[in-house]
């Protein structure tokens, strides 16, 4: 099997389900316990907080342990709402391609009379920072931006966004996800107020992740109860996982220099051999993208056929097409580029792992060929298309 | 469990009757590209009997096996019972569709309803 849904979610390390197995197995006692054996856990999970914290050049204090990176964003956006509003500010800047985490939780403040300007991604999927500086307004309480994109891979001008929203003192936030542990993330150089990321993208374990939190901003907890996470997230803490997290982080971010040469080498190599296939493009910048991300559209088929081909090649890919996505829309993120619906129907992301090869990514480009030929073969959209009946897109 | 059954992917794997009939005398075609499902159904009737069916598909693997499927279920049968063909009866013959693909079916019926309209339109025989 090639596993190319690395944005999907990773393996987990040796080294990270070795912490987890053995702090489960032998410190499995409760950090807020006064015994030995509950300090012992408490030490751990301070632990991972300091290594996590130095490994983004953040302090340990603002860090907090969430379940993921889900209830990161929504506990940074809401958060930095609930301080808009006590201030009369009441506006949000963010962009029309960020995971639904964050679009939702807008969607959710604008019901309660908040207003959101989506900023225009661009046909290359990125944010233009002096857009970001003219949709600033009086009111805003709130930038959120991604780091990176989980589908299309385009990173954004993070550190320039950064220091508009500190010059213009609005709260700034970005959905880390997908970045931290791929590429050099660093809080203090970046500008970033708030950040969010999530274990298992990083080959730790998954149902668990982590806020930062500048000093001085405020939080609002969604989960009431026990003081743990100084007050900020109730519910005794995920131990093993969290120290499985710093474990995992601490491996990637090590390798991240070595891991992202290769890997931008391999994924250069299979958008090379998938540009061959005759009316396909790449969706998203080529430069400025994650270095295992490859996200193209063909014209004529449907994505859902695709993967379903590929997997019987031994291959996992995801795909932005409405029958994946379980709704009548494609993907938002390849609407928000400017894919017309008939092409974005048709695309396929491939997030390549570390141990990619070369084969393998000579496989992946000849298997894609045969299933994107073979469908076309009785594709009536391909047959209009080719006959001049239909004009082509791409 | 798989997302679709294994009638569906061996019907998916394997489409029957796939392609154009150069001589069909009757062709439906529904769906658009905007939903990301096309079907084209190409009928060639004889003496009230179907006598070949071809189709082709842009759509995902449901679409597709559901095609396949109702070409199968046509094939050699008099019209009068073609007409009686339902989604129902694609999506029974395909071992059931998972509910948000039950469309997919539906798409194949009116496929095969819109051949006989046109085969009635350019023969005027009635169906």
């Amino acid at each position: 099997m090639i596993y190319a849904d690395n944005a999907a979610t990773t393996k987990m390390s040796e080294a990270a389900f070795n912490t987890m197995t053995s702090v489960m197995n032998e410190i499995w006692g409760n950090p807020s316990s006064l015994y030995a054996h509950g300090q012992k856990a408490k030490d751990v999970l301070e632990n991972s907080r300091e290594e996590i914290a130095r490994l983004i050049g953040a302090d340990p204090r603002e860090i907090v342990f969430t379940s993921g990176g889900s209830e990161a964003d929504n506990q940074a956006i809401l958060s930095a709402a609930e301080t808009g509003r006590k201030k009369g500010k009441t506006h949000i800047v963010s962009s029309a391609f960020e995971h639904h985490a964050v679009l939702h939780t807008l969607q959710r403040l604008e019901k309660e009379g908040f207003s959101v300007t989506l900023l225009d991604v661009h046909e290359n999927g990125i944010v233009l920072p002096e857009e970001v500086e003219a949709a600033v307004r009086e009111d805003t309480c709130l930038v959120t931006i991604m780091y990176a994109n989980n589908e299309i891979g385009t990173i954004q001008p993070i550190k320039e966004i950064g220091e508009i929203c500190r010059k213009k003192s609005v709260i700034f936030h970005t959905d880390a996800v997908q970045a931290i542990g791929h590429i050099p993330v660093n809080v203090k150089d970046d500008n970033i107020d708030m950040l969010s990321a999530s274990a298992h993208k990083f080959h730790g374990p998954k149902g668990v992740g982590f806020l930062y939190v500048r000093k001085g901003i405020s939080l609002t907890n969604l989960i009431e109860g026990g003081a743990q996470e100084r007050g900020y997230r109730a519910g005794t803490e995920n131990v093993p996982g969290i120290a499985a997290m710093a474990t995992a982080l601490k491996e990637s971010i090590s390798k991240t220099d070595e891991n992202r040469c290769r890997l931008a080498a391999a994924r250069d190599r299979l958008i090379e051999g998938l540009r061959q296939i005759p009316h396909s493009a790449l969706n998203g910048d080529a430069e400025n993208r994650l270095p295992g991300n490859v996200n193209f559209c063909f014209e004529g088929i449907e994505g859902e056929s695709l993967l379903l081909l590929l997997d019987d090649k031994g291959i996992c890919a995801s795909s932005g097409s409405a029958c994946t996505s379980g709704s009548l829309d494609p993907s938002h993120v390849l609407l928000a580029i400017g894919r017309v619906h008939d092409v974005a129907h048709g695309s396929m992301r491939l997030s390549l792992g570390e141990d990619i090869t070369e084969e393998q990514v000579d496989y992946i480009i000849k298997s894609v060929k045969e299933v994107v030929d073979h469908l076309r073969g009785f594709s009536p959209i391909w047959r209009d298309l080719i006959s001049g009946k239909r004009k082509f897109i791409l | 469990m798989a997302l679709y059954s294994e009638k569906v992917m061996e019907h998916f794997r394997n489409p029957r009757n796939v392609g154009v009939i150069d001589d069909a005398n009757g062709i439906g075609e529904v769906g658009n590209a905007k939903c990301g499902d096309i079907m084209k159904m190409y009928l060639k009737i004889e003496d009230g009997i179907v006598k070949d069916v071809k189709f082709e598909t842009f759509g995902c693997g449901s679409a597709i096996a559901s095609s396949s499927m109702a070409t199968e279920l046509i094939k050699g049968k008099p019209v009068k019972e073609v007409k009686e063909i339902t989604n129902k009866s694609v999506a029974e013959a395909l071992d059931g569709l998972p509910a948000h693909k039950m469309h997919c079916s539906v798409l194949a019926e009116e496929a095969i309803a819109a051949a006989l309209e046109d085969y009635e339109k350019r023969t005027g025989n009635k169906t």
